[in-house]
């Protein structure tokens, strides 16, 4: 029988077991729109396509699915962009459908025609313009396929709209055909043997994990490679969560991982940061050395042999030469390396690192984390540390970017992995709240909470009516230091406190903006007020903003100025 | 990291021949400071595929990186990094000489040792095709030179590897 193109749209969908589209609709994509009611599939109508696109990427972050948003073409299509990228540079599994003009008007300018494939190029794992309604079903199973597997991404496929308007034969085909795409999941044996060599050697490791390690759920493999050979274990930004801050006995009592040292890099830990630079070996697993935790390259890991992991062979010997290159899925290779120490008796593991973690429980006491108390004004530590305590480490929490973000990663200690969304790689202001929204529709029965800053809250506060046209229950802590906190902390360091630009105040008074768009606001203005609002505000089962009041010249330490080495941390 | 010396590399890049394929080839090497000082492309002897002959200039580092961003184009079909392997390449160019009196024999003479042709001919010109390693073309325009070249049309290197197919 032949079916339509919209109505097609929508039985791949299903064959891909999507349940949510978050979607933004206009002319191109009218067919689609008059199509849905028919299936069950959830529509959630946002208020700007940025939007749509962070929902997805938060949806996919928090579950591990792809994420599907729906949008118009030319501007719809455009206001995508930002959260294609957010996704592409944290390799976010989306699918992002955009209308476009019908084919013979592609190329003559035609009315909301862009061309979205070109735009998005360098910021997708790939895209597709469907030419021919039978090349429909093939391109979203591909898209799919692509967007999941490998290194996981974003792909754009467009639909000019006299493809979704023309008929052929539904069959969804059941293998993909991509001769050029093969990769490597399988560990090579004599790599990781080579690895294993090296580490059960070292007197000084350090495990360097990163976001592949929860796009491959290699936690459990993680802990105990950790746990065998007895190395501290440090992550970047995207890797928290990956591996527990705290362990949780049977009795229900948390204490503090003995093996991990806390993030590492400019807004590192003092014993991450010091660690990395004295180990002799770095065993790094899905990362990707990013400058912001590498700082001055040719200072970094300066005596370590450098063992690396990834998925993505360009992803290796890009920063930092590597001496034992792993290309391969990270929970294959731990598993295999895992074999091999479970193969050999390792009891002398510990007895060798014993003067290393000494030494790296001396730096944790010299320069432990930490803020200066206050009684009279409320410290943004202070709430995420209570946030904390009161939501447990079950809560998935988003953050914005800025100071609050990195004290989010500094103060949270996350235990689980796929608790922290965080745009790593962009530093997306605005990521945040509708990823936050993207992880509800996930886990609609978990606490969900956006940590916001008073600057980046506003640049997608339009998705409230979003949350709130669809019982979206998310809770929004707002930071609210009337700054563009993280630049002005810059100002104040190294551009000799000139605040030009920074400073935010006229803000709208956020309680009542809350109870503009039908949600719930609360403020705290005082320390002994923080625990009461956030209590409150967890039990309602709506969408709630709070306007948390705090020091507004607070900075984020330890900071390594950019361009030094991580040794050189100013520490308050 | 070891920052070794400037080098010129060739890659041959085996693709499917789809709509956009060389714009993202283009794109990867503008977007992320790559250098193109050739590339020619046109279909190969099966059909839906085409072989494109790159010639880029970067260190090693350079040179690997470039070789892993191309083969994680999902249309790429095979990256052959020629630095590693033997291979054979030739490139033509069509070379507009000014041939007067007083210069058309020796104009000729070279044609000859070069093993050039001259596919036109008008009153003051002669337009040469030659065919070769890039050292032999750069070696007949340099005499050529001295004589008077008005125009060059260079195809950029073509590529292959040696002995069997890859
Ligand atoms: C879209 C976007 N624009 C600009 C920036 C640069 N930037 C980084 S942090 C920041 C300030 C964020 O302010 P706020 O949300 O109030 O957070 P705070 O640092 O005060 O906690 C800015 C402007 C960015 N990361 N993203
Ligand atoms: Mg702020």
């Amino acid at each position: 029988m032949k079916m339509k193109g919209s109505q097609i749209f929508f039985e791949c969908l299903k064959k891909e077991g999507v349940e949510v589209i978050f979607g933004f609709p206009g002319g191109a994509v009218l067919d689609i729109y008059h199509e849905m009611p028919k299936h069950d599939i959830r529509h959630i109508l946002v208020r700007h396509e940025q939007g749509a696109a962070h929902m997805a990427d938060g949806y996919a972050r928090s579950s591990g699915r792809v994420g599907v948003c729906l949008v118009t073409s030319g501007p719809g299509a455009t206001n995508t962009v930002t959260g294609i990228a957010t996704a592409y540079m944290d390799s976010v599994p989306i699918v992002v459908f955009t209308g476009q003009v019908p084919t013979p008007l592609i190329g003559d300018d035609a009315f909301q025609e862009v061309d979205i494939i070109g735009i998005t190029r360098p910021c997708t794992k790939h895209s597709y313009l469907v030419r021919n309604i039978n090349d429909l079903q093939t391109v979203i199973r591909e898209a799919f396929y692509l967007a999941r597997t490998g290194r996981p991404g974003p792909v754009v496929v467009d639909l000019p709209k006299d493809v979704i308007q023309a008929q052929t034969e539904f069959k969804y085909p059941k293998k993909v055909d991509l001769p050029g795409y093969h990769p490597t999941i399988e560990a090579h044996s004599g790599q990781v043997k080579r690895a294993q060599d090296i580490l059960k050697k070292s007197k000084s490791p350090v495990i360097f994990a990163g976001g592949g390690i929860i796009i491959s759920d290699s936690t459990s493999e993680l802990m105990q490679i950790a746990k065998l050979i007895q190395a501290p274990v440090t992550c970047s930004l995207m890797g928290l969560g990956g591996f527990p801050a705290g362990i949780t006995d049977a009795g229900g009592l948390r204490r503090p991982n003995p093996l991990w040292l806390g993030m590492v890099g400019m807004h590192g830990t003092y014993q991450a940061n010091m660690a990395i630079s004295h180990a002799d070996v770095i065993f790094a697993a899905g990362v990707r050395f990013d400058d912001r935790v590498t700082g001055k390259i040719s200072e970094f890991a300066p005596s370590a042999r450098i063992i690396h992991i990834d998925v993505d062979p360009s992803s290796i010997s890009k920063n930092v030469d590597v001496d034992v290159p792993i290309v391969g899925d990270c929970k294959n290779a731990l598993q295999q390396l895992i074999r091999l120490f479970e193969a050999e008796p390792v009891e002398n593991q510990a007895a060798i690192r014993r003067p290393w973690l000494e030494q790296i429980d001396k730096w944790r006491k010299d320069h432990p984390l930490t803020y200066s108390k206050d009684c009279n004004v409320i410290k943004p530590q202070y709430v995420i540390e209570k946030i904390r305590e009161i939501a447990g480490s079950d809560a998935i929490i988003t953050t914005e970017v800025g100071q609050h973000q990195m004290w989010t990663a500094q103060f949270y200690e996350f235990d689980r992995p796929r608790t922290l969304l965080t745009s790593g790689g962009l530093g997306t202001m605005g990521y945040g709240f509708p990823a936050a929204i993207g992880a509800q529709m996930a886990f609609p029965d978990k606490l969900v909470i956006d940590i916001a800053g008073d600057g980046s809250i506003q640049m997608n506060i339009q998705e409230l009516c979003t949350a709130v046209c669809n019982d979206i229950p998310v809770k929004v802590v707002i930071l609210n230091n009337k700054y563009l906190g993280l630049p002005r902390q810059w100002q104040e360091l190294f551009y000799e406190k000139n605040y030009t630009g920074s400073c935010l105040e006229g803000s709208p008074d956020f309680v009542k903006l809350a109870q503009a768009y039908g949600a719930v606001g609360l403020r705290a203005e005082k320390p002994e007020e923080v625990e009461s609002v956030l209590r409150e505000a967890f039990k309602i089962k709506k969408p709630v903003l709070m306007d948390f009041v705090v020091s507004r010249e607070e900075g984020v330490y330890p900071i390594v100025p950019p361009g030094k080495s991580i040794t050189e941390m100013l520490l308050a | 990291m070891i920052i070794t010396e400037k080098q010129r590399y060739t890659i041959g890049i085996l693709v499917q021949n789809v709509p956009g394929v060389l714009a993202r080839i283009v794109g990867l090497f503008s977007g992320r400071g790559y250098n193109i000082e050739t590339i020619t492309a046109a279909e190969t002897n099966e059909p839906g595929l085409t072989r494109i002959t790159l010639v880029t200039t970067g260190d090693e580092r350079v040179l690997s990186q470039i070789i892993k961003q191309l083969n994680k184009l999902i249309n790429i079909i095979k990256v052959y990094d020629f630095a590693e392997t033997e291979f054979v390449d030739r490139e033509m160019a069509l070379i507009k000489v000014r041939a007067e009196q007083a210069t058309r024999a020796e104009v000729l003479r070279i044609v000859d040792i070069f093993r050039a042709k001259v596919v036109d001919v008008s009153a003051h010109f002669y337009t040469l095709e030659v065919t070769g390693n890039e050292g032999k073309i750069n070696a007949i325009l340099e005499l050529l030179g001295q004589i008077g070249i008005v125009e060059v049309a260079r195809t950029g290197k073509a590529a292959l590897a040696r002995s069997k197919k890859h």
